[in-house]
């Protein structure tokens, strides 16, 4: 492999992307396929607000606005939110560890390879016949009476790119176990890192029972099963549970790396040390547990009776205290620090009272007699607005800020920053406040529509706006980014200044080996400590030595697409409910296995031991600045 | 050089040749962990499977005491865990470095493995034409099959995976490149016939005398 920077031609550059192992690599091509998810589904929220801005408005059709939010909230959920946060773990965390990459290479290649195919599949649905239209929750007594196809679209997508989450959930585990510095003892690892250990942990626990139960529902639509089929004996509610077995921790693995992202932020631009670091990891972990025991709190409802409806609600409420104990920790962070402004900071400014706002109404839902009143209205929805948006989506775009340099070596213009934190912070307040009082007076969520004269036009105009606001925020960043790609600047190793951790002691971006030798950590915030005694760099653990590295690998990529072939031979196979089968679709189902499976044959065959970076060829790299592209 | 490619002989074997390297180390936690998963997977099978017992739509439709048969499925539970037995074997011949017989076990792990599976599908076969139980004939039925049927897939899986690492290393011997490969297929196998004595206990003892 050769380390001689010339310049690319187009095809090489994709070509280098399809078949890369490298996590770095592998952040940009998370955090670009997330984006464009991420404009998909904020388009799609853009159309409903458009629908509902007055009453009886008929922008959309009641079959269309059913897909629209349901593809809405897969989207950003599954295919926007997570694959995002994603990005900054591939990119953050290896370095934060000091390690040369995740444990895996060749798995978080193909951890993304599934996502991406899994999301194509399920938006593929808008052109052959129609999207989900059933919720993103997809209930099983709904989906398995939704006609065409929408809901095998959601099923086989879900799936495959259930795969790939679950692989990366593994991989980053095993990363965190077995790839730290010497030196980097759980204690000392940076919070952003503790978090992504214990979200991938609860992706581990978590994504096994959305599997089964999307088998389930593809087994009863497509093969004739009938486990959901209450006329052969079988039971919706074993769908609900499974969903929200998964579907609760679900919303944890997005917002515990969310709080990772403000722990690295908050001391940073307080130029502090994070206030009460190990009550922010046992926050963390006791979150992580407490997330599996509330999953009934989305089904007090549901009809599970009183005793089953007071221990959930007593479990969703207590885990308002960990989470109180991390704001908590946040502002005493921030107390006596020399705090700075910036782009990432005035996120988490925002992120901290938006937040406790969402956290409020939570624990509100979790008392079940008043949920009962709550259910399934727009309260439920200005809620879990204001936890995702106001705590994922706003960690998501300071970290765009904040990580930006170390995976591009550019910044981000700061003007354009705060015009678009303030339109979007503002637009979200304007979404989503006013949503609390439609839900109290009773406007339910998910229908297409609403009367005149019931008191509901005004909010809804308001709410409306606010999404406009929202988008401009987003079209801003965007051509922030636009800008700034085509900038030639190049940022130093801690473009910030105050950076803390690992990743800032090394060049932005880091060399394709991360680290010529890895670091020696000789304490928490370890590139701070560094700084403080006035080092230039991480002290060493090893002498220079030859660097073993993984090779790149196209198989991934087909790997992945094998499933998403067979995706559409189980669609179309002759016993599916909607009555469109083909024997072809079993043959496609049949080769499309055979072309994922043979291809894994293939790489377990082929020996792949990697390769070495000679000693000198390092030294030659030093010689030149240690900048390799 | 290259670790992953040198001889060995018995005296220089590491002990624990499949934590070794660091790549057997993230192979060994890794799979650990991937075990973890597939617990909580087949922790949601049995909870269906348990919930939808004999939830059948009309008298006419068999009952797991019906069906369900002890003898096959202790020789079925015998030779699973022979086989389980044989790839302990296998593995306590890797460590000491005779590559020949940790082969040959684990060839006869295939064997038995195969001989399983070939009762299975005798076994769902002759539900399916004796009793009409099939796939789609009730809740029951499909959450039987996508059970213990997610369990052949996994023997099926096991099989061929063991076999590959049979026939891709036969010729070039142990090494601590294949080491880990073949001591992770092994806890596959081993994890594999933990979720089939649940299978027996849950399944068919409660089936026949709960």
């Amino acid at each position: 492999m050769s380390t001689i920077a010339v310049r690319k031609s187009f095809l090489s550059t994709v070509w280098e992307y399809l078949t890369t192992v490298d996590h770095k690599k592998i952040a940009h091509l998370y955090l670009g396929a997330g984006g464009f998810f991420f404009l998909l589904g904020g388009l799609e929220a853009l159309f409903i607000r458009i629908q509902l801005m007055k009453p009886q408005n008929n922008f959309v059709n009641e079959q269309l606005f059913n897909e629209l939010m349901t593809m809405h909230g897969t989207t950003m959920i599954f295919l926007a939110a997570m694959p995002l946060l994603f990005a900054y773990m591939n990119a953050v965390v290896p370095l934060q560890i000091g390690a040369r990459d995740v444990a895996f290479p060749f798995l978080n290649a193909l951890g993304f390879w599934l996502f991406f195919w899994g999301g194509i599949f399920l938006n593929l649905s808008w052109f052959l016949g129609g999207a989900p239209d059933a919720g993103w929750t997809s209930y099983a007594s709904l989906s398995l009476a939704s006609e065409g196809h929408g809901i095998d679209f959601y099923t086989l997508g879900i799936q495959i790119s259930g795969f790939g989450t679950l692989m990366s959930g593994i991989n980053f585990l095993a990363t965190i176990i077995t790839m730290r510095a010497p030196g980097m003892s759980f204690m000392r690892m940076p919070l952003f890192t503790w978090t992504t250990f214990i979200a991938s942990s609860l992706i581990l626990m978590a994504f096994p029972p959305l599997t089964i139960s999307v088998f389930y529902l593809i087994f009863d639509r497509l093969f004739n099963s009938a486990i959901f089929d209450v006329t052969l004996g079988g039971n919706t509610i074993i769908w609900e549970h499974f969903f929200w077995i998964f579907g609760h921790p679900e919303v944890y693995i997005l917002i515990l790396p969310a709080f990772g992202i403000f722990s690295e932020i908050i001391p940073t631009f307080s130029r502090k040390r994070l206030f009460g670091y190990s009550s922010m990891v046992f926050a963390t972990i006791l979150i992580g547990f407490l997330g599996f025991m509330v999953w009934a709190h989305h089904m007090f409802t549901t009809g599970l009776g009183n005793v089953a409806n007071a221990i959930f609600a007593v479990a969703t409420m207590a885990i308002a205290v960990p989470t109180g104990i991390k704001i908590f920790n946040w502002l005493l962070t921030m107390w006596g620090g020399s705090i700075k402004i910036t782009v990432p900071m005035i996120w988490a400014l925002g992120f901290i009272p938006s937040f406790v706002m969402g956290g409020v109404t939570g624990v509100m839902q979790g008392i079940a007699p008043l949920d009962y009143q709550l259910h399934d209205t727009y309260f439920i929805v200005a809620h879990f607005h204001y936890v995702i948006i106001g705590g994922v989506v706003f960690a998501i775009f300071a970290a765009a800020h904040f990580y930006w340099p170390k995976m591009f070596g550019k910044m981000l213009s700061e003007k354009l920053g705060y015009v678009t934190f303030a339109f979007f912070f503002v637009g979200f307040h304007m979404t989503f406040f006013v949503q609390h009082f439609l839900g109290l007076m009773g406007m339910p969520r998910r229908v297409a529509t609403f009367l005149p004269g019931q008191g509901l036009d005004l909010y809804n105009f308001i709410s409306s706006l606010g999404a406009i606001l929202m988008t401009i925020g987003v079209i801003v960043l965007l051509v922030n980014i636009v800008i700034t790609s085509m900038s030639k600047q190049q940022v130093a190793n801690d473009p910030w200044g105050d950076g803390r951790t690992i990743e800032w002691a090394l060049p932005s971006p880091p060399p394709y080996y991360n680290f010529k030798q890895l670091p020696l950590v000789r304490g928490q915030d370890t590139w701070w400590l560094e700084k403080m005694e006035g080092n230039k760099e991480l002290p060493p653990a090893e002498p220079l030595q030859d660097i073993h590295m993984p090779k790149g690998s196209i198989l991934p990529f087909f790997i992945a697409l094998g499933l998403f072939i067979a995706g559409f031979g189980a669609m179309y196979n002759p016993l599916n409910q909607v009555g469109d089968g083909h024997p072809m679709g079993t043959v496609v189902l049949i080769f499309g296995l055979a072309m994922t499976f043979g291809t894994m044959l293939l790489r377990s065959l082929r020996d792949d031991l990697g390769y070495y970076i000679p000693k000198e060829e390092l030294e030659d790299d030093d010689a030149k600045g240690g900048k390799v592209s | 050089m290259n670790l992953l490619e040198q001889k060995f002989t018995p005296e220089t074997w590491p002990e624990h040749p499949e934590t070794y390297t660091q790549e057997g180390k993230n192979k060994f936690i890794g799979f650990w962990l991937f075990l973890a998963g597939e617990t909580v997977l087949f922790a949601s099978l049995f909870a269906t499977y348990l919930a939808l017992k004999d939830s059948v739509p009309n008298s006419d439709h068999a009952l797991a005491a019906d069906i369900y048969s002890l003898e096959l499925v202790f020789i079925m539970t015998a030779i699973l865990l022979t086989s389980s037995l044989t790839s302990v074997y296998a593995i306590y011949h890797m460590r000491n470095y005779n590559f020949k017989q940790m082969q040959l076990w684990f060839f006869i792990t295939v064997l038995l493995g195969l001989s399983f599976l070939a009762l299975e599908i005798y076994e769902f076969t002759h539900y399916v034409y004796e009793y009409s139980f099939t796939f789609g004939s009730s809740a029951f039925s499909s959450a039987y099959y996508t059970l213990v049927g997610t369990h052949g897939a996994h023997v099926c899986f096991g099989l061929g995976w063991i076999t590959a690492l049979i026939i891709r290393n036969q010729k070039r011997g142990l090494n601590l490149y294949n080491a880990p490969k073949y001591y992770v297929a092994s806890l596959y196998w081993h994890f594999i016939d933990l979720v089939w004595v649940f299978i027996f206990s849950v399944v068919y003892l409660m089936g026949m005398l709960g």
